[in-house]
């Protein structure tokens, strides 16, 4: 098994190519998921890449073709919608923004769900291969669609880096933040924009349901290591970048496991050794802590 | 009864089942809960049919419970060892969802188990698979969700005061020394035997769309609990029956079209409700 993952690695430029871009998504989303994590939003990127499916759909239905980065961008303006639409009923009603996500996440994809299955019954439709982008099979993508998303993923990373100092201000001193006369309006849309596109360029390889996933568990594992933000976000990255990188890797072995699956029990493990073993408020820490406390307390008592 | 009448009468029973449990999560502001179960749901039934290597429904319900039951434990848990509420939520279903979608690609490819089952549910279906009652031939679908909608209308009447003070003055609950986590559990479980009994209607994926938004169309119509969920079982039989000839008219999806219409539902209310519509937001606004 070993050796097949290595041939594949070695030999197949075709599968090279796979595990870059998974990665370059990985880092993309341990990165963007650490702000959303810190800003408590870690469920709106559910919400939003359940709602990207109809706007897959709707783009396919639209140009009859499918296009990478067409597609990508009626994924975005769906997902934003849905963002918009999860501010609004807050807003605007008594429901609570729990329920408003749940909501939309769920309408939304079913209304994916009705556009896919009318896809699928036209003409061609079954070889559009829209059904992948459910539970993401990154080896069916091809080498534009690798160059695509590993472009899209690059600047993303490139972005967090430039606006990292805006961004740590916004999450952890808001008040400061806009007395300081920073945009915070236009950075706050500029990262729920980023945060979109991260869920929509992650999709191909890991799913619509299975993407908030990919923002939320490297960035929590990364919480047990460190308390620094910078650090936070590159243990996050490295988290994101492994999972892709094995997720990728082992889907190769056999044609019908489907590669998001694969990230995501790949992540979820890192989680539970940084569970475990996190130097800050991992459980074994936490366990020598009391064990520290009662014998201080014991002896204290003597 | 007819072909076409099986599927209406399920569909009818998921939205109504559905609806009134999903009315406690949204003023309990569990909803992303059910959203987690519901997803999980599938690891159960997957490790049910490889424990018992069957498809048989009572296998299923078991496996699904458990899990379900597992899955709020371990948010719980996580959620205390200090990771925040969203995030536990997050890690735990997406991983067990996960999980469950390996095991079925490895095991389970070729019975009727497919992973498009498992997401979309597959209503049309459902009168072919039947067993027979008093001389009846009933489609076992319809008897579960039947029996699931009887007894979580059974639970609902027998623990309405509990339910309804532990979702709304839990501290005071917790004074009174009502079992408070004995009934999140409680409620917890109906989450799941209910997202087990439209499995097959509607699928592992949209049967929070089921649960949810029939019960935020209620919330936004009035402010009492048992008018609520009256409300809210309404809604859901009337986006059962709406989806199911919307998706004849366009043919698609059943399961898509229910969840669609649920939301084409939604956003009628959202803007013509008496009390917090957005009409009447509007016309207070202007007016004042």
């Amino acid at each position: 098994m070993m050796q097949y993952m290595w041939n594949a690695l070695l030999y197949q430029p075709n599968a090279q190519w796979v595990v870059l871009s998974t990665m370059l998504l990985g880092i993309a989303s341990g990165v963007l998921g650490s702000f959303a994590l810190l800003k408590k939003q870690s469920l709106i990127g559910d919400a939003v890449a359940h709602a990207a499916l109809p706007g897959i759909c709707i783009a396919y239905l639209f140009t009859g073709e499918k296009q990478l980065l067409v597609l990508l961008l009626g994924a975005t303006a769906t997902g934003l919608l849905a963002t918009y639409l999860i501010q609004l009923i807050t807003a605007t009603t008594t429901i609570k923004k729990d329920a408003a996500i749940c909501l939309i996440l769920s309408v939304f994809f079913g209304a994916g769900i009705v556009l896919l299955s009318r896809i699928t019954q036209q003409a061609g439709g079954n070889k559009s291969g829209l059904d992948h982008f459910i539970f993401g099979q990154a080896a069916a993508m091809t080498r534009n669609d690798v160059y695509t998303m590993a472009g899209v993923a690059s600047g993303l990373i490139l972005l967090a880096f430039l606006l990292f100092k805006e961004w740590k201000l916004l999450i952890f001193d808001p008040d400061f933040a806009k007395n300081s006369g920073l945009p915070v309006g236009l950075l706050e849309t500029l990262f729920s924009t980023l945060l979109v596109i991260t869920v929509v360029i992650g999709i191909q390889a890991v799913g619509v349901i299975l993407m908030a996933a990919l923002l939320i568990i490297p960035a929590i594992s990364a919480r047990y290591w460190t308390d620094r933000l910078g650090w936070m976000i590159f243990i996050a990255g490295s988290i994101g970048a492994l999972s892709g990188i094995a997720g990728a890797l082992i889907s190769t072995i056999s044609t019908g496991l489907a590669t998001g699956p694969l990230i995501v029990v790949t992540a979820a493990g890192c989680f539970i050794v940084s569970f475990t073993i996190g130097p800050k408020r991992g459980l074994i820490q936490k366990m020598m802590a009391h064990r520290v406390h009662a014998d201080r307390l014991k002896e204290e008592s003597v | 009864m007819t072909y076409e009448g099986w599927i209406l009468l399920t569909a009818c029973l998921v939205g109504i089942s559905c609806g009134m449990v999903g009315c406690f999560l949204i003023v309990r502001r569990m909803t992303m809960l059910a959203d987690a179960i519901s997803h999980s749901v599938l690891l159960g039934i997957v490790l049910a049919f490889l424990v018992a290597n069957s498809l048989n429904g009572i296998y299923m319900l078991i496996g699904a419970t458990i899990i379900g039951l597992v899955t709020t434990f371990a948010i719980q848990s996580l959620h205390n060892s200090g990771v925040q509420e969203d995030a536990s939520i997050g890690i735990v279903f997406t991983t067990f969802f996960a999980i469950g979608v390996i095991l079925i690609s490895l095991f389970a490819r070729d019975v009727h188990l497919d992973v498009e089952h498992a997401l979309m549910g597959e209503i049309a279906f459902i009168p072919w698979n039947t067993f027979t009652l008093l001389g009846i031939e009933i489609p076992k679908a319809t008897g579960m969700l039947l029996s699931i909608s009887l007894f979580a209308l059974l639970v609902i009447l027998m623990f309405y005061k509990e339910l309804k003070l532990t979702s709304f003055d839990a501290a005071l609950a917790v004074t009174l020394g009502l079992p408070v986590t004995l009934i999140h559990y409680l409620l917890m479980g109906l989450v799941s035997i209910t997202s087990v009994g439209s499995f097959d209607a509607v699928g592992a994926v949209l049967v929070v769309s089921m649960l949810v938004v029939p019960g935020a169309c209620a919330y936004l119509l009035t402010d009492r609990l048992s008018v609520m969920l009256l409300y809210s079982c309404l809604f859901g039989a009337a986006s059962a029956i709406s989806g199911y000839y919307g998706a004849l008219l366009l043919d698609a999806s059943i399961s898509g079209s229910m969840s669609a219409s649920g939301g084409i539902l939604f956003l009628l209310t959202w803007i013509f409700s008496p009390s917090y519509g957005l009409l009447r937001r509007y016309r207070t606004m202007t007016t004042s």
